[in-house]
Parts: C-alpha cells; structure tokens; sequence
C-alpha cells in the first residue's frame, strides 16, 4: 500500500509540477469560481429571492457541484495529450500500480477542485452566506469525491476514445442533461412536473441537493440518497479508470 | 534473457457482422542470449513492434509463452517491468516538461530514491551527450538530442535487457549515426541486452550481432547479417571476358559454383556463396582454360536482398512507404499492425 501512496504522489508531483508552469491553469483556476459566483448571483437573484433566505446559501453549493463536474470532466484532455507523447506507455512499462498512474492525476484534480472550492465558499461566506463549518465540510468532501469521480471517468474516456474531437461531444452530451435535470442553477421545483420526476432519475441531482441539505444543515433522506450515488460514482468511475489504464493497448 | 514460444497475437476490429479477426503475429519463437544485440527486421505493419509490446507487457499474448529477463511475461509483468528498459518509437517525455525532471520523476516510479534518480540521470545525460539539456524541455530539443533523452529514460534503473523501438526513425543521417554509437555503447560499455526493431536495413547491418527477419506476423529468418546474406542471397560475381568466344567457357566455369547465370555482352554474372572461398579457385580455372578477363566484380548482397529472397518484397519500398507515411501524419504509437480501433 505503501508503494501504491508513493508512486501515486510521484505522479501527482510531475502533473502539478507541469500544471503550475502553465499560468492560464493557475489564473482560470483562479478566476473560475469568482465569475461563477460574481456573474451568475446576479442573474439568478430574483429567481431564488422565490425560496427565501440568503440566495448565495442556495446558490453556492450549487456553483460548488457545477465546479466538480466541469472542471473535473475536462481532466482527461491534457491526458490525451500525454499519451501521443508516449508518457502513459513509458509509465505503463514502469513497476509502477495501474491505480497510482490514475490516482496521482485524481490528487492534482482534486487539488484544484480544493482550492477553487475554498475560493468559492470564502467569496460565498463575504457575500452572506450562512452554512456552518460542519456542513461546510462534509459538503466540500462530497464535492470533491463527486469531481474525483468525473475526473477518473473522464480520464477512462480520453485513454479509451484518444482523440480530443471524440471526447468533446461526448463530454458536452453527458454535460447538457446533467446541467439541465441536477438542478445546479434552478431549484427543478421551478420547471414542469414530468421535467421533476425525469430528475428524480438524475443521480447528480440528489448530489447537488445533499450539498444544499448539508449547507443548510438539513440532515435528512435528500442526504443520504446524495452520499449514497456519491460514493456509488466514486467506486465506478474509479474502477473504470483503473482498469482503462490496466488495460493493453491503452 | 529473451524465449517466447508461439507468441501470437490477433485483434478484433469492426463491430457487429462485420466484426473480423485480424493476425498480427502468428505463432512467434524467439531467443536472444545475455549479451546479445538483435536487430528485429521488418516493413511496417509486420508485426515488430506487436511482438515487442507482448514482451515488454504492454501486450497480453493471444497465446503463447515467453520469459523475458527471466520472468514469464503474463504472469510476472511486474517483474519483467523492473528488469528492462523501453523505449518507444513515439517517445516517453512531455514536451512541456524539464528534461531532467522527466527522467528523475521515471527513475523514481522504478523504486529509486529521488537522490539515485537525480546522480544516474546526470550520468546519463554526460553519457549520451546531453550537457546542459537538465532544464531543457523537450519541446526545445532536436530529434536526435530527443532519442538520446529517450533512451536516458530507458536506462535510468540500469536494466540488463533494453527495448529500443525504431529508435532512429525520423533522424537526419548524422543524427542516426550519432545515436548508433550510443546504441552499440550500451553492450559494449553497459554490458545490456539489446532487443531492437528497425526498418532500416543500414542500421541492422551495422549495430545487431544477429537479425531476426519478420514478415506477415512469422519469423522467417535469424542469424547473423553475414549467414543470412550467405545463405540466402550469396555474392554476385560480375566477370568481364576479353572475347566473345571467351564467354561460352566462363559461363560454363561459373556455372560450376552458382546455381544461376547471366549473360549479358561480355558480362557473365552469377550468384556465389562466399565469393571468398570461390573466387580464387573460379580464377585459376578460367586462366588454365586461357580466358583472359578485363575485370571481375564480387558484389556483398544487403539485407535488401535477403529480405527480397525470404519475402519477395523489398524491404526498401516498405522503408520508402514508412517515411512517406511518417512525413505526412503524425507518428502514432500503435503499430501498423493494429488496425485502427482494433482491441487486443
């Protein structure tokens, strides 16, 4: 196991090492939660001024969800990039664990996730917003395995299609309905029925009302049903891009 | 250091009905002894590289068996994996990335201290001519300063047995020449195994101790360059006679030692084995029967000509066809051999 942490830190190392030499990921990173919350508070307030209560305490976790999906489900391109160069066949060729070579790129992910979430909740926090630290927390950490979740599927994605002109229509596919029936915008209360009930099949929806419920400190059913498909599209996505990075020809 | 035992290997491509099997090596057996430098041999799309991603564990066999470095290669990868070096014919370096990072952060992923990583890598770069490349991206870096970076990363865990895939390919002649030196230094002065694929005759001839020819997915020939040529092709003698009625007894005299003979003018040619040996005694022949020759030829065949032999193809087409390719697409890490989507 041992072996497992230090090959995947190796990894991580060399993919920040790399990222951090790059100043449009450090300043995007940077700006990305600040334009979320500065220009899509705005838009939404009258809309969520409807459900009572300070808007960014409903709006931030929302944008949080949103930062996980999308910047996570981008991971895989810079991927696509190391494999032409032959990097994944000459870490394929190490003793190295398949897992490690995937678990270092997660690290660097979640890394970012991390930072940009507490750019976010810190900017949310001077806005008004009213959370406590605890379900703060436990928000983030969902989060956070949320975006670990779609960074390793993600990655499977790029080492199984290698063309970022395939992986980009796939990505925006999977993105639309997830962005239109999660209701990481609009509370889906807000839309026609049948629009609600076809979310109710949307497991990111209860994701993102679990990050609501623990910001707003609802411990209920919503919940457990979000820690529950959190940890369900975890262990899928990460068993996926394991066993992608396992697999020949990869 | 190297037995594989009907290694073969057969891709699937297509969907559906149209679903196919496509053999891409069919049934390989190879042996290559400590110490040895064996230069693989074949056109593109022959099944080289196929064979060498079976034995470097980047490749399940479809079935088959082979030890590499002494471990078996679908049972014991992880070891396989710690006893060679590989270097693909794509590279093995971010282009964005300092040079020596990429070779200190490989060394380190083979269970080396950051420290070993770092004085082995510095060792390398001295060695392989790279002084002052530490801080150097690849991006940044000629072709030829690109291979030899390659190859310090195929060597920082100091393996016994080294996997050069078509490292030459692309280079500009001298930059070729440069990096066969460092390629014939790694038995000579590292004392490594080297398994080496190619499409150029030139640097089979002038690096590998023995060549293994493939064509279509089967071994169809192994010895060394001279056997091979020997054996195969022979020496063609070119002999010029003084007179016309000379040629009816030279072509006779030479018919004696080869199987076949031209005549062309005054020219009688024919194909012998170990022209060396034969010569001598083909001359004292002709002057005993008082032909008087104007000149007399001995031509070595190529590895061309062997391969023209085995396979009825010239391998210099499949060369001329490879950089043609390689000049107008990108280089991709597949093999020819693996159809476009095709799964193991």
């Amino acid at each position: 196991m041992s072996t497992f942490f230090r090959e995947s830190w190796i990894v991580f190392n060399r993919q920040l090492r790399m990222n951090l030499r790059n100043p449009a990921w450090v300043i995007i990173g940077m700006l990305q939660p600040v334009l979320y919350l500065l220009l899509f508070g705005p838009l939404l307030e009258p809309v969520i001024a409807q459900l009572g209560g300070n808007k960014y305490t409903w709006f931030v976790p929302g944008m949080l969800v949103q930062l996980g999906i999308f910047g996570a489900f981008f991971a895989g391109f810079s991927l696509i990039g190391e494999w032409r160069e032959g990097v994944i066949e000459a870490e394929r060729v190490t003793p190295a664990h398949r897992s490690a070579l995937l678990f270092g790129r997660l690290y660097r992910d979640l890394l970012q996730l991390f930072v940009q979430a507490v750019i976010l909740i810190g900017l949310g926090l001077i806005l008004g917003m009213d959370a406590s630290f605890g379900g703060i927390v436990l928000g983030v950490v969902l989060t956070l395995m949320l975006g670990g979740a779609c960074a390793a599927a993600s990655n499977a994605l790029a080492l199984t299609t290698k063309s970022e002109d395939v992986m980009a229509p796939v990505i925006n596919v999977v993105m639309m309905p997830v962005l239109l029936l999660s209701g990481i915008l609009l509370p889906m209360s807000f839309g026609a029925g049948w629009l609600e009930r076809l979310s109710d099949f949307m497991p990111i929806k209860h994701i993102v009302d679990a990050v609501r419920a623990s910001f707003f400190g609802d411990y209920d059913s919503s919940l457990l049903w979000g820690v529950g498909w959190t940890v369900v599209l975890f262990g899928l996505a990460v068993w996926w891009g394991t066993s992608v990075f396992k697999k020949e020809n990869a | 250091m190297i037995e594989a035992r009907g290694l073969v290997q057969t891709f699937h491509t297509g969907q559906g009905k149209q679903k196919r099997e496509v053999p891409a090596v069919r049934g390989v057996d190879l042996d290559v002894a400590e110490g040895e430098v064996v230069g693989f041999l074949g056109p593109n799309g022959a099944g080289k590289t196929t064979t060498l991603r079976m034995l470097t564990t980047l490749l399940r066999p479809t079935a088959g068996t082979a030890r590499v470095a002494g471990y078996d290669v679908a049972t014991q990868a992880v070891d396989v994996r710690r006893s060679i070096g590989y270097c693909s014919q794509v590279g093995s370096t971010f282009s964005g990335a300092y040079a020596g990072d990429e070779v200190v952060d490989h060394g380190m992923l083979y269970g080396m201290s950051k420290k070993a990583a770092v004085t082995k890598g510095q060792e390398l770069f001295d060695k392989l001519q790279l002084e002052g490349l530490w801080r150097r991206m690849p991006k940044n870096m000629s072709g030829g300063q690109k291979r030899r970076l390659d190859i310090a990363m195929a060597l920082i865990h100091s393996p016994g047995l080294v996997f050069l895939d078509e490292p030459t390919t692309g280079l500009d002649p001298q930059a070729r020449i440069n990096l066969w030196q460092h390629i014939a230094d790694l038995r000579t002065k590292d004392g490594a195994t080297v398994f080496l694929t190619t499409h150029y005759l030139d640097e089979a001839d002038a690096l590998a101790d023995r060549i293994v020819i493939i064509d279509k997915g089967e071994i169809v020939a192994s010895d060394t360059a001279d056997n091979l040529k020997a054996a195969v092709a022979g020496d063609l003698v070119d002999l010029e006679v003084g007179t016309d009625e000379q040629v009816a007894v030279t072509r006779d005299k030479l018919g004696s030692i080869s199987v076949e003979v031209e005549v062309e003018g005054r020219h009688v040619r024919g194909r012998v084995a170990r022209a060396g040996k034969a010569v001598p005694g083909l001359l004292r022949d002709l002057d005993n029967a008082g032909v008087s020759l104007e000149s007399i030829e001995v031509v070595r065949p190529t590895l061309d000509d062997v391969f023209l032999t085995l396979t009825g193809r010239s391998l210099r087409d499949a060369e001329a066809a490879a950089e043609a390719k390689e000049a107008s697409t990108d280089a991709g890490a597949d093999d020819a051999t693996t159809p476009e989507g095709a799964s193991a």
